[in-house]
């Protein structure tokens, strides 16, 4: 069996292989080619997930090894893989999703010329994606981290000829880049300490390193973490990364790729759990985040801005779960895979009603949608509910253990982040159901595209639809399956799980809970279902304003870093010119001039050559004449 | 005789020679001073072999006039040709030959 | 002697020997049969690299530190001798070499055409590859030099070529008028041929001081005499000479702030002799450091080090801001390239059999990497006559194969993972990490500024609307598709299998670690391999 796992990254790496070098001949056929690679890589993680069940819960990691990838004196990487629990949650979500949304992609990148392409990249992704959850060691990790980076840079900027495309996909690089610097230094760390970078030896032998050195490396990995999931202060590019067309949205930067920091954290569990400051840090990264992104989240009036606000407050709760410890790690994995369905959802909603509404993506000028749309209505509706946490649906559960896991890291410390995650919660039930009004209901706002063309809404077809109504299903099934299931157990050989002492009862939590959603929900109908939305944007509190700018984080980003940089270069470019280089070309001239003085004694009179013969004679004599009477 | 005033002569000859050289603008004026000081240089050669009783000097004062006649006979040349091509005898005519 | 002369074929002459001659039978097909001195030429580099691969394939890297050794006295006086050998790290280098001139004469297959206007009895093309094909021989020679009087004749010698290529045959992608770019062009050569030679001249001063100390040039005699005691020198000599060797390897690397030479050779040089010059020949470079700097003075070595660490570290950061705010395509790949001869000295410095490794690896990869990216470029620019990247934009739209190309170019000189640079880069940093900890950290930032470049480049080039002036250009051609296709399969292959590079270069690094007598720092943690 464990040979399949190769397997597994193999089929869509494939794909992407043979579509990105086959040509023009794939373009009839190159998406159904993909979609059934991609397909092919969920039914062996199905098969890999049977034969899982069937063992005993200690023996289900699976290893395999292929060759050694960089082999050198004193340091060793295997091209090696690890399945245990952990990431088959990942890879199943990864490739069952990733499927969906590659059938999805054929209805919805129909009319693209470049659609071969398209998928092509699509297949990278997978690829690098299950590369990242299925390494053995972190530089192998590291490969797929930044092989994830790449596939979503070429999908962000994917309509390369509009260059607010281009500048989205070379920011989500850049910022992803200092991410992986962190990465890349945590390995050093860990590889003058521990001598190895595999998962298994650095994780056993966490006990033995100073904690000091554990602390820098965990630090170092939320640095990476903070990169790829889009947390504060690294969080600028996500909202820019929607640029790249929906499916990529919905992929990439809403279930799988910005969950990948998640997957860090939670799977360097042993080297937080010892260093209790850096825990301290990512939970305060992810409480900042989770408000950060909520509150941008209700400012924007592009809807797929609007959902990475969301996304990146969702991924706020992880983060903070991951660093409660043990009794976080398994409810952030939990909320991982229920956002997974329900935000993935949402997104293919979302760009099932741009479909409809010529690309329009500001929501003030869509309303009343609802009739005309009716099964992307229902699959939003139902990942709404699910994500603004309704009793009963997936987001309810997951969202619920980690507000109940943050009041139980105890102290004046879980009485905040609990606070905060309520609060976190309120705010997402507001903003999601102004989302929903927006969009569905209200009257019709629609204007006419910039060629004078008033939208005519219509349902998507059935290769779109069909991965929304599988998605809904997820939104609305997957928490009470994980719930009854046993997703703890299934989890808890892989990231240990403890019981927290919460100060309130569960009950409490569910009831507070659940009634700051129903404040959220209401405060938002009253702002926008009972009152007429209007089409231009009024100008708001100050609080407002800045959150339409993600709260003045990019105008600092581009005053400190850009205009200081570009000065930064600009001088250096002058110094070099200058400096560097004149001292030698200054020293040439030197010697010019030199020269140029020396060469006015050759002046072509024979007799003035004479004199200086018999002058340089004379002084020879008188030299040596001295010399001897010395 | 002391030998040593031949010397002496030969040094005054060879200075009247230099200084000729220096001093004269006529390229043959210039060219007589040359052999002026290469036979005074011929002199002592001879009475430092009358000094020293050996042959050494004699020897080299008759490769120097047989140089100075192979000489004679190049510049001569030179000094006809340039003459003919710029109608002037004058050595500071000739000053094309620099950088 | 210290090792058995191998008797048999000699196989190291021989392989400088063929583009050597190939390089005199080049420049005299006459002037008519121009294609034919191309194929010539491209034959010959072929067969070239057959002999390296035999190189490659015969070296045991288990067997002695020098293989193929040929030994003959030459100049009996002096102790000159012309003796040859390579161990991993030439062995490799060689391979670099030779892999990379096909490609190279491949790539200029155009460069060198005469003009309609100029004469039917003038032979620039012929004197093009037979340049090519003499550098070549050089840069191979000084590879198996064991001789260090022979390698610094080698050293100079391959400058005349240099000079030749790079003024002589031009960009015709300039700005401006001939004139000026026949005096750029010139301003060129000459300030790369006078910073050589005054490198030059000062590390002849430092070999003739060695032959005063050791009495004769032969690396090996005097690398054992040095390690067994009988050649003892005084510390301030070992000094002196060891900079005297130092100076002119960085210069040639280049090293900052001795580098502005690159960045005016590169970018008035066509596109394949830049590869040339920053792939191939400034490689020899930090290949002696390696060799002669830590070989013949360990002591100096270890004594300069910090310096030079920072002097590396400032070349990585100073040479990526400058590459940032290049507004021509080629400056900015030359700047790219001082950033990476950064990351390849900082390696070597870091005296920790990763940072050695990684160093050499470095060498290769970067030849691969930037030939890639430069050859693209050149194609870039000689379709639509410009360097300048503001004359750019959109081209992917219009040429997607070659802007696909060039990303992935782009790709590897940013040390993206699956591609060769990133295992070289990793292990430079590791290595250095493990010693110097807060160099490891500040090099780090070099792979943010690479992607920052990189991309940058990518952008203003390839995306966004399409310009009016690309609008017409065609994608790459077969011939070209010929040269950039390998390129690229060979930068993935050596991305995820480089252990046919490493188990060359793993025991010649083992050899110069031991003749600096540094061990690896041990990792805190002992236990951890029981763990396993």
């Amino acid at each position: 069996m464990e040979n399949l796992i190769a397997l597994l990254i193999g089929a869509p790496l494939l794909g992407a292989a043979v579509l990105l070098c086959g040509g023009r001949r794939l373009d009839r056929s190159g998406h159904w080619l993909g979609t059934l690679l991609a397909a092919a890589s969920f039914v062996i993680a199905l098969a890999l997930f049977a034969d899982m069940l069937g063992k005993s819960a200690d023996d289900r990691a699976m290893f395999q090894r292929l060759y050694t990838w960089i082999p050198v004196e004193g340091f060793r990487a295997d091209m090696a893989f690890q399945l245990d629990q952990l990431s088959m949650t990942f890879v199943l979500l990864i490739t069952g999703v990733g499927t969906l949304i590659h059938i999805y992609s054929i209805g919805y990148m129909e009319h693209d010329e470049r659609r071969r392409r398209f998928f092509g990249y699509l297949n990278l992704f997978v690829a690098a994606m299950l590369l990242l959850v299925l390494a053995d060691n972190y530089l192998l990790l590291y490969f797929g981290w930044e092989g994830v980076g790449l596939a979503s840079y070429l999908l962000i900027g994917f309509w390369q000829h509009k260059p607010t495309a281009a500048t989205a996909a070379k920011k989500a690089f850049l910022v992803n880049r200092v991410g992986d610097m962190g990465l890349s230094i945590a390995i050093m760390i860990m590889f003058t300490t521990f001598g190895t970078f595999t998962f298994g030896p650095v994780l056993a032998e966490t006990g033995q390193a100073s904690e000091g050195k554990l602390t820098a490396i965990g630090l170092m990995l939320l640095l990476a973490a903070c990169g790829k999931s889009a947390q504060v202060p690294l969080q600028s590019w996500l909202g820019d990364a929607m640029e790249g067309p929906t499916p990529v949205s919905a992929l990439i930067h809403a279930a799988t790729m910005v969950t990948a920091g998640v997957y860090l954290i939670v799977r360097s569990a042993d080297i937080f759990n010892a260093a209790p400051d850096a825990q301290l840090v990512v939970t305060v990264v992810g409480a900042v985040t989770l408000l950060f992104g909520a509150i941008v989240g209700c400012a924007k009036d592009d809807i797929k801005k609007a959902l990475a606000g969301s996304t990146m407050s969702q991924i706020g709760y992880m983060i903070l779960a991951a660093g409660l410890g043990p009794i976080g790690y398994v409810f952030a994995i939990m909320h991982l895979v229920t956002h997974g369905f329900f935000k993935a959802g949402l997104f293919l909603g979302a760009g099932s009603v741009m479909h409809g509404m010529n690309d329009e993506v500001d929501m003030r000028r869509y309303g009343g949608l609802r009739k005309y749309m009716p099964v992307t209505f229902v699959t939003f509706g139902l990942g709404y509910l699910a994500i603004i946490g309704f009793p009963g649906l997936s987001g309810f559960f997951s969202k619920d253990k980690i507000i109940e896991a943050a009041f139980a890291k105890g102290g004046t410390e879980g009485w905040i982040l609990g606070s905060v995650t309520l609060l976190g919660a309120a705010i997402t039930a507001y903003y999601m159901t102004r989302v929903m009004l927006m969009t569905f209901f209200g009257e019709k706002r629609w204007q006419p595209d910039e060629n004078g063309e008033p939208p005519h809404p219509h349902e998507s077809p059935k290769s779109m639809t069909i991965p929304m109504v599988l998605l809904a299903v997820g939104s609305v099934a997957a928490g009470a399956y994980f719930e009854f299931a046993g997703f703890v157990e299934w989890l808890e050989p892989v990231t240990g799980f403890a019981h927290g002492h919460s100060p309130l009862s569960a009950a409490a939590v569910t009831t507070a809970t659940v009634a700051v959603m129903v404040i959220g929900v209401g405060l938002a109908y009253l702002q926008y279902g009972r009152k007429p939305v209007p089409v231009v944007a009024p100008r708001g509190s100050l609080l407002t304003r800045a959150a339409r700018r993600d709260l003045l984080q990019d105008d600092f980003n581009h005053a400190v870093f850009v205009t200081g940089g570009t000065h930064l270069t600009r001088s250096l470019v002058y110094v070099d010119h200058t400096l560097v280089d004149g001292v030698v070309n200054g020293t040439a001239a030197a010697v010019g001039g030199l020269s140029g003085r020396l060469r006015k004694l050759q002046n072509g009179y024979v007799r003035s050559y004479a004199v200086s013969m018999f002058g340089g004679t004379a002084v020879l004599i008188a030299a040596t004449l001295l010399m001897r009477a010395v | 005789m002391n030998p040593v005033n031949y010397l002496y002569l030969a040094a005054l000859l060879f200075t009247i020679g230099a200084v000729g050289v220096l001093i004269r603008r006529n390229a043959i004026v210039v060219f007589m001073c040359v052999e002026l000081m290469l036979n005074a240089c011929n002199l002592a050669f001879v009475t430092f072999s009358r000094m020293h009783g050996n042959l050494d000097g004699q020897i080299i004062a008759f490769f120097t006039m047989v140089v100075a006649a192979a000489e004679v006979v190049v510049g001569l040349a030179i000094i006809v040709s340039v003459f003919r091509a710029r109608h002037s005898a004058s050595v500071d005519d000739a000053s094309l030959m620099k950088l | 002697m210290s090792q058995v002369v191998n008797a048999g074929f000699p196989l190291l002459t021989a392989t400088a020997a063929v583009p050597a001659v190939g390089a005199i039978l080049t420049a005299a097909v006459p002037a008519a049969r121009r294609t034919a001195a191309k194929w010539l030429a491209l034959l010959v580099s072929l067969a070239t690299l057959v002999l390296a691969g035999v190189i490659f394939a015969g070296f045991e890297p288990g067997g002695d530190r020098y293989q193929f050794v040929e030994s003959y006295s030459w100049i009996k006086d002096f102790g000159v001798r012309y003796e040859l050998g390579v161990d991993g790290i030439g062995v490799a280098l060689i391979a670099l070499t030779a892999l990379l001139i096909p490609f190279i004469v491949l790539a200029g297959w155009h460069d060198a055409d005469p003009l309609e206007t100029s004469s039917k009895r003038w032979r620039p093309t012929q004197g093009f590859f037979a340049l090519i094909l003499m550098v070549e021989a050089m840069v191979i020679l000084s590879f198996e030099a064991t001789d260090v009087f022979l390698f610094y004749i080698l050293f100079e010698a391959m400058l005349i070529p240099m000079y030749f290529l790079i003024g002589g045959f031009g960009d015709r992608a300039h700005t401006g008028s001939d004139e000026n770019a026949a005096a750029q062009r010139s301003y060129a050569a000459v300030k790369f041929l006078l910073y050589n030679l005054v490198g030059g001249l000062i590390m002849l001063a430092a070999v003739i001081g060695l032959y005063v100390v050791a009495g004769n040039f032969s690396l090996t005699e005097i690398a054992e005499a040095r390690a067994n005691g009988s050649l003892e020198m005084a510390t301030s000599t070992e000094r002196w000479l060891f900079l005297g060797f130092f100076f002119a390897f960085a210069v040639k690397a280049p090293l900052w702030p001795l580098h502005t030479w690159l960045p005016n050779a590169m970018g008035e040089a066509t596109a394949p002799v830049a590869v040339l010059i920053t792939a191939v020949v400034d490689k020899v470079g930090t290949f002696a450091m390696l060799r002669f700097c830590l070989g013949l003075f360990p002591e100096a070595s270890k004594w300069a080090t910090p310096a030079i660490v920072v002097l590396a570290l400032i070349s990585i950061v100073y040479g990526a801001l400058l590459a940032v705010g290049q507004r021509d395509i080629k400056r900015l790949v030359a700047y790219a390239s001082i950033s990476h001869f950064g990351f390849i000295i900082l390696g070597i410095f870091a005296m920790t059999s990763q940072g050695q490794s990684g160093a050499t690896l470095y060498m290769v990869n970067h030849g691969i990497s930037t030939a890639a990216l430069m050859l693209v470029a050149g194609f870039l620019i000689s379709r639509r006559g410009s360097r300048l990247i503001a004359d750019y934009g959109g081209v992917q739209k219009v040429a997607p194969v070659l802007a696909g190309t060039f990303l992935i170019g782009g790709l590897a000189t940013l040390s993206l993972p699956g591609l060769a640079p990133f295992v070289s880069e990793f292990l430079v940093l590791v290595g250095t990490y493990a010693r110097y900890p807060v160099a490891g950290i500040i090099a780090t930032t070099g792979i943010v500024l690479a992607a920052l470049y990189t991309l940058v480049l990518y952008q203003r080039t390839m995306t966004g609307p399409v310009k009016e002036e690309v609008r017409a250009l065609p994608d790459l051609r077969a011939r070209e598709l010929a040269v950039v296709v390998p390129l690229i399969a060979v930068l993935i292959f050596l991305g995820v299998f480089p252990k046919p590079l490493t188990d060359v270069v793993n025991p010649a690094v083992r050899h110069t670690m031991s003749d600096v007598q540094q061990k690896d720092p041990q990792p805190s943690i002992q236990n951890v391999e029981a763990a396993k």
